[in-house]
């Protein structure tokens, strides 16, 4: 297991930094520069720029001064158009916004998920069974820009119960539509996960053998079956980290959330280089780290996993 | 099934125990048999199959996997109604702008600038004065443009980008997965470890940062950036199913022939091998399409992907939540038709793969 771990981490680190590499090429691959806008600068005025963004050296002294910083002192540099800020400290100011945002609604999304998809396999073939997996399929087709909006129209502009938009700290208000909106995909991913995953165990021996040694029925889902029909939901967690960080963007940007995908569309707008670096490397990070995790959750349900 | 049993002109069509392999339960005569049931047990199939003959009756009609999967799919209610709505809008989408504009004279783009009465955001059947009218079932836009010819030329922009990605991301991960599973070994080993390292990438954020900073000047341009972009993020998991595929099929009597024959690789590849995984591939394919579509649409609608004059599903709701206080109509029915679209796509999908592929059911 430690042996795993270790092994993981040594591919994971390298990762990141292919990563890091990877944003920093397509930047410069790019045409253009952070500061060419409509109007052409003054040529002084540029080669001061240049001078000091450290444009001047050739590229390999530029990748190599970014990494360095970044592998030494964990220093992504100052953002170009906040001006005075690090991009250390802009990350850590919007990422409680984001993570409190995705960590309720995937929270929410186990919560409805699982109970949906339990039912569903419970009562297979029913009108439950067919109601959930509607419903599911109806949450994995709507776009959440469409789904956000609507519950804003529905539950703001007309019955005028919830707030339409802003960050109103934690916990608030505002929080209940973001958190509904981001959460539809997941519910729906986890209950149809979570119906597969039951039914295959619920045909399966040791089922049978809990049934029939006289356990309730109660006590055959809850603590027979679930265990086993979970992992595929467990396995989910990962993916769906992936995809809750894209949601985040689109949630931040209807719900006008100064969290860290807001920021990061408004970094790729603006060319600002060392914020795009900064959230990227930092995503990137958090991933491969949760999905370590996963994997060692997945080792310790499932005894049948060795690593 | 190496020894086929003689032919009999047995026209009886009793059971004849000699023909069929000890062990076999008695079967009803096989003109009463169920057809589907065939496939619920093969080895009934296998046993009883090699002795019909044409000359035993009218029920030997050969039933090849994709007649069989056809039949299957025409059972699932479900996947039939996904297969007319996405019928139905895609054939919308590439006639629906030509006829309104014969009709009412209104393309896609069309402003009437003639009257600046017009130039403003209708609800939908109504005309300048409030009353009703036919002319503009979904309303107009805020340029007072009809709204019902921009969504269906929107259809148009999002059903090509989903359809061309998702060939891009065929293309490649075919013949990714194919390579690794026949070569196998060393090879094999890295290139999945290459994928399972591209597995966990933010790849969104990247895709986001590469279409930010190429951004093209022409509207076609970004078009064919998005291609490349979303077909080249989106074929991990098909190189996954296609290797596996390859896997099980490599060491296949079929194969160790054409090897022996001399064959060269690449055409065992490609020829051999390749199209005997076609039926996971379509059905994980048709499952692609809605994915990609929606990505499409999130980049679209945060103003990276499809660029105007051009529009898409993503990028109209993107239009439309600007005024969604006002004018409600102009995200409600890019956002509805396009959640319909992918509701019947991926239910066609689903569908598709319990009739091509029972065994694939993963969720």
């Amino acid at each position: 297991m430690v042996r795993f771990i270790i092994r993981r981490l040594l591919v994971t680190i390298p990762t990141i930094l292919v990563v890091i590499t990877i944003t920093w090429v397509l930047i410069k691959l790019a045409p253009g520069n952070f500061y060419s806008g409509e109007k052409r600068l003054p040529a002084a005025i540029e080669k001061n720029i240049r001078e000091k963004y450290g444009l001047d050296k050739p590229w390999y002294q530029q990748y190599g001064r970014t990494m360095w910083s970044i592998v030494r002192h964990g220093d992504f540099g100052t953002s170009l158009k906040y001006e005075g800020q690090s991009v250390n400290t802009i990350i850590a100011r919007s990422l409680p916004v984001s993570a409190a945002i995705g960590i309720l609604a995937y929270i929410l999304a186990l919560i409805v998920g699982i109970t949906a998809g339990s039912i569903a396999a419970l009562k297979q073939n029913s009108r439950w069974d067919y109601a959930s997996m509607a419903g599911a399929m109806l949450g994995i087709s709507i776009p959440n820009f469409v789904l956000g909006p609507i519950l804003v129209l529905i539950f703001s502009l007309s019955l005028y119960w919830l707030p339409p938009s802003r960050w109103g700290g934690f916990p608030s208000r505002n929080l209940i539509l973001p958190v509904l909106t981001l959460s539809a995909v997941y519910m729906a991913y986890i209950a149809r996960l979570t119906r597969a995953g039951m039914l295959e165990v619920l045909r399966s021996d040791y089922i049978r053998t809990a049934r029939s040694k006289g356990l309730s029925e109660k006590d055959v889902v809850v603590r027979h079956a679930l265990r086993g029909g979970l992992m595929p939901v467990v396995s989910y967690t990962g993916p769906a980290l992936a995809f809750l960080l894209t949601g985040t963007v689109v949630v931040e940007r209807i719900f006008a959330l100064p969290g860290l995908g807001n920021y990061f569309i408004q970094a790729s707008l603006n060319r600002d280089e060392p914020l795009i670096i900064g959230i990227v490397a930092f995503i990137a990070i958090t991933l491969l780290l949760m999905n370590l995790l996963v994997d060692i959750a997945y080792a310790f349900l499932d005894p049948r996993v060795r690593y | 099934m190496d020894e086929r049993p003689p032919k009999t002109p047995d026209k009886s069509r009793t059971h004849d125990p000699a023909l069929t392999p000890r062990g076999t339960p008695r079967q009803p005569p096989l003109d009463q048999v169920d057809p589907d049931s065939i496939h619920i047990a093969p080895e009934m199939a296998i046993a009883e199959g090699d002795v019909r003959t044409a000359e035993e009756g009218g029920y030997v009609r050969g039933t090849s996997l994709w007649r069989d999967a056809w039949r299957r799919l025409l059972k699932n209610k479900l996947a039939v109604f996904g297969l007319i709505v996405v019928a139905v809008i895609t054939i919308a989408s590439i006639v629906g702008p030509t006829i309104i504009k014969s009709a009412t004279g209104f393309a896609p783009d069309y402003i009437p600038s003639s009257d600046a009465k017009l130039i403003k955001s209708f609800p939908p059947f109504t005309g300048p004065n409030g009353e009703f009218s036919w002319t503009h079932p979904m309303g107009t836009d805020n340029a007072g443009r009809d709204q019902l010819a921009r969504v269906l030329q929107g259809g148009q922009i999002s059903l090509f980008v989903g359809v061309i990605s998702t060939l891009v991301s065929l293309l490649i991960g075919v013949s990714y997965g194919a390579v690794a599973g026949y070569v196998g070994g060393r090879v094999d080993n890295l290139m999945m470890r290459l994928v399972d390292v591209l597995y966990s990438l933010p790849y969104i954020i990247v895709v986001i940062v590469l279409l930010s900073m190429f951004r093209s000047q022409t509207a076609r341009g970004q078009l064919v950036l998005l291609f490349i972009a979303l077909g080249s993020v989106s074929w991990l998991t098909m190189a996954r199913i296609v290797r596996g595929q390859v896997l099980s099929l490599k060491n296949q009597e079929f194969v160790v022939a054409a090897r022996a024959t001399g064959v060269s690789t690449p055409r065992i590849i490609f020829r051999h091998l390749v199209p005997n995984t076609l039926g996971p591939v379509i059905v994980y394919a048709t499952l692609t399409i809605p994915q990609i579509m929606l990505t499409e649409a999130f980049l679209s609608f945060l103003g990276f992907g499809v660029q105007a004059p051009l529009a898409s599903w993503g990028s109209l709701a993107s239009d439309g939540i600007q005024n969604i206080a006002i004018y409600p109509w102009q995200l409600i029915f890019p956002g509805v038709t396009m959640a319909l679209t992918l509701f019947s796509l991926n239910f066609l999908g689903d569908g598709l793969r319990d009739a091509l592929d029972p065994q694939m059911r993963t969720f």
